[in-house]
């Protein structure tokens, strides 16, 4: 195999990881600010998928300019699924929460199967086969979109968290809760505008997965088990961690298909987080917990 | 004998021999059609009590017990078709092999402290890892499935597992009681009461005096072994295996849902939980085929949404509340 092969893979997996970075992202702002494990995460990636499908097929709308819209339904999503179902779940036993959000992935992932079926079902764009030539290194046009996209959503989420006092507002509440409280915050209100933030970055990881992706519904619990393992590499709750997280699995993926076989590549994954679990359990950028 | 019947109401006594008499002489009326529904049932009941002993007694939440039932499957199936030894001697690995699985995974977690929602990931990916794992083991067939050779059923082979579903019912349901007696034993036992401490505080427990890891590791191990069975039942009665099947994320929340609906911690939880939701969930099936209506995923649908109304109101489940208004509650401080 010549080596630029290598090379080529490599770059393609690292592409794809910015996309894992971002639905990583979603569900790592999440736990960070309202301490809830999201487990139907992937299966609301699964729902931004078949909305981008919709789209494309019946309006010729292309996924990365309707990324925005879809990330607005995502947003809605969530902050209804907080404010409505969750909110009342923030003072009970973790395992409950946990089998609250898996009734929920349930129920979503086999809605989506009964409306679309099993089949896989794929979008394709005018740019589908395009690639960027560097010399040897030969990049996909569609997931170097992809992944200039994510960073300009991360980037502006970044911004959000930094800059504006309604970002400001919500680190307040994961850092102290009892202290957001007594200044008088609404943290029922920031809890829900948080999970629509982390269900919108999952829709727009969505829209662009899709240029590359055959979508399934199975494909939700898949996604699911994947943003977990990006985000506990990564340190839960850290920011720059599901991105590197991200990028580290995707690279992973990529060249463990390569070397093996593309069906077994998971299981690298799934090294990866034991080994993390075992020898940094705060993950490679996240902090210690007392 | 006394000790383990005592601080049971003479009428949930009588109620439950009823039950049980009720369940013996069914395949004396039901079709074939009755049986598979009651031995699916049995099986959940089962499967949902063992799952019961790690996250109802001593807290610890998995969600990869389709780990242990495809271990367990798997070990019995194959001694069966490459080596011809009965499934009753395959148990002797299947076990073992299920309780060092589970044992690896506690003996991770609870030594490097994972603990919680990072526990449940932990199980998911262990059988996630055995499901691609198992799919590329071409030893035993891979992804193109496993399959157990298939005669005709004129003779039940009690020893070798081939026979009749009647044989498979009779089977299911005195493990299912087996089980239910072992977890009475359990629960009212020093080793039960360790659990219910840990469950409920673990700091607490800890400072009380009683090693947590041994007995978290105890509650594990256990659980694992005895989930094993249900796999090579399973096996044997289904007579083919895939590792998408059998490993599936899907098939170790399936088998949580019965005693999650029934009532997580209580030992009549289980099996009031797979009755209701496989009773119901077999006659929704019935009525949509009535309609005309074959829908794959409406199930699956129609158990999300048990789920979750049962973890919204019930968060405790049914059968706590069910027997209160029986007037069954236990003298002297049946756990919830």
């Amino acid at each position: 195999v010549p080596a630029e092969i290598y090379l080529n893979v490599a770059v393609g997996g690292l592409l794809t990881g910015l996309v894992y970075g971002l639905m990583a992202l979603g569900l790592s702002v999440i736990f960070g600010v309202v301490r809830v494990v999201n487990f139907a995460h992937g299966e609301m990636m699964t729902i931004a998928m078949y909305l981008a499908i919709v789209l494309f097929a019946a309006f010729k709308l292309d996924p990365l300019v309707m990324m925005v819209p879809i990330a607005a339904v995502l947003f809605a999503l969530g902050y209804v699924m907080q404010a409505g179902l969750i909110n009342p779940f923030i003072n009970r036993p973790e395992h409950m929460q946990f089998i609250l959000l898996v009734a929920v992935a349930l129920i979503m992932v086999n809605a989506l199967l009964i409306i679309f079926g099993p089949d896989a079902q794929s979008v394709q764009t005018s740019y589908s086969f395009d690639s960027f030539a560097f010399g040897p290194l030969i990049m996909d046009a569609t997931k170097a979109y992809a992944a200039a996209a994510a960073i300009v959503v991360a980037a502006a989420l970044f911004a959000f968290f930094r800059f504006t006092p309604l970002g400001t507002a919500i680190r307040a509440c994961a850092d102290n809760y009892a202290g957001a409280l007594v200044v008088g915050l609404d943290v029922k209100r920031l809890y829900a505008l948080t999970f629509g933030l982390g269900t919108a970055c999952v829709g727009a990881a969505g829209a662009m997965l899709v240029l590359f992706i055959d979508v399934t519904p199975a494909l939700g619990p898949v996604y699911t088990l994947l943003a977990f393992v990006i985000v506990i590499t990564g340190g839960l709750g850290s920011m720059p961690g599901a991105l590197l997280g991200g990028v580290l699995i995707g690279l992973t993926e990529a060249l463990a298909g390569l070397f093996f076989t593309p069906s077994a590549k998971s299981m690298f994954a799934f090294g990866i987080l034991v080994l993390v679990l075992l020898f940094r359990p705060q993950g490679l950028l996240g902090k210690r917990a007392s | 004998m006394s000790r383990l019947l005592a601080g049971i109401p003479l009428r949930g006594a009588v109620l439950l021999v009823a039950l049980f008499a009720g369940l013996l002489v069914t395949p004396r009326f039901a079709g074939d059609y009755l049986l598979t529904v009651l031995i699916l049932i049995l099986y959940f009941a089962y499967v949902g009590q063992a799952w019961n002993v790690m996250m109802g007694f001593a807290g610890q939440l998995s969600l990869g017990h389709a780990l242990y039932v495809g271990v367990g499957a798997y070990t019995a199936a194959a001694l069966f078709i490459k080596f011809g030894i009965a499934p009753w001697i395959g148990l002797l690995l299947a076990i073992p092999l299920a309780v060092a699985c589970g044992a690896v995974i506690g003996f991770l977690a609870f030594r490097f402290g994972v603990a919680g929602v990072y526990f449940a990931i932990l199980t998911i990916a262990f059988a996630e890892f055995f499901r691609i794992g198992f799919d590329h083991f071409s030893w035993v067939g891979g992804s193109a499935g496993y399959f157990l050779p298939v005669t005709q059923y004129t003779q039940n082979d009690l020893w070798r597992l081939r026979g009749n579903p009647t044989m498979f019912y009779y089977i299911i349901l005195a493990m299912t009681v087996a089980l239910l007696v072992l977890c009475r034993v359990l629960l009212h036992s020093r080793l039960g009461y360790y659990w219910l401490a840990i469950r409920e505080d673990e700091d607490a427990a800890r400072a009380l005096g009683i090693d947590t890891f041994r007995y978290k590791m105890i509650a594990v191990s256990l659980s694992a072994g005895l989930t094993a069975p249900a796999g090579v039942f399973f096996a044997f009665y289904y007579n083919n295996l895939f590792p998408e099947q059998v490993f599936h994320i899907a098939r170790s929340i399936e088998l949580i849902l019965a005693p999650i609906i029934g009532g997580v911690g209580t030992l009549f939880g289980p099996i009031l939980g797979a009755f209701l939701l496989t009773g119901l969930a077999e006659t929704l099936t019935n009525l949509l085929h009535a309609f005309g209506v074959e829908t794959p995923g409406a199930k699956q649908v129609f158990y999300g949404v048990c789920l979750l109304v049962v973890i919204i109101f019930l968060p405790h489940g049914i059968w706590p509340p069910l027997r209160r208004a029986l007037g069954l509650d236990p003298h002297g401080g049946e756990p919830r």
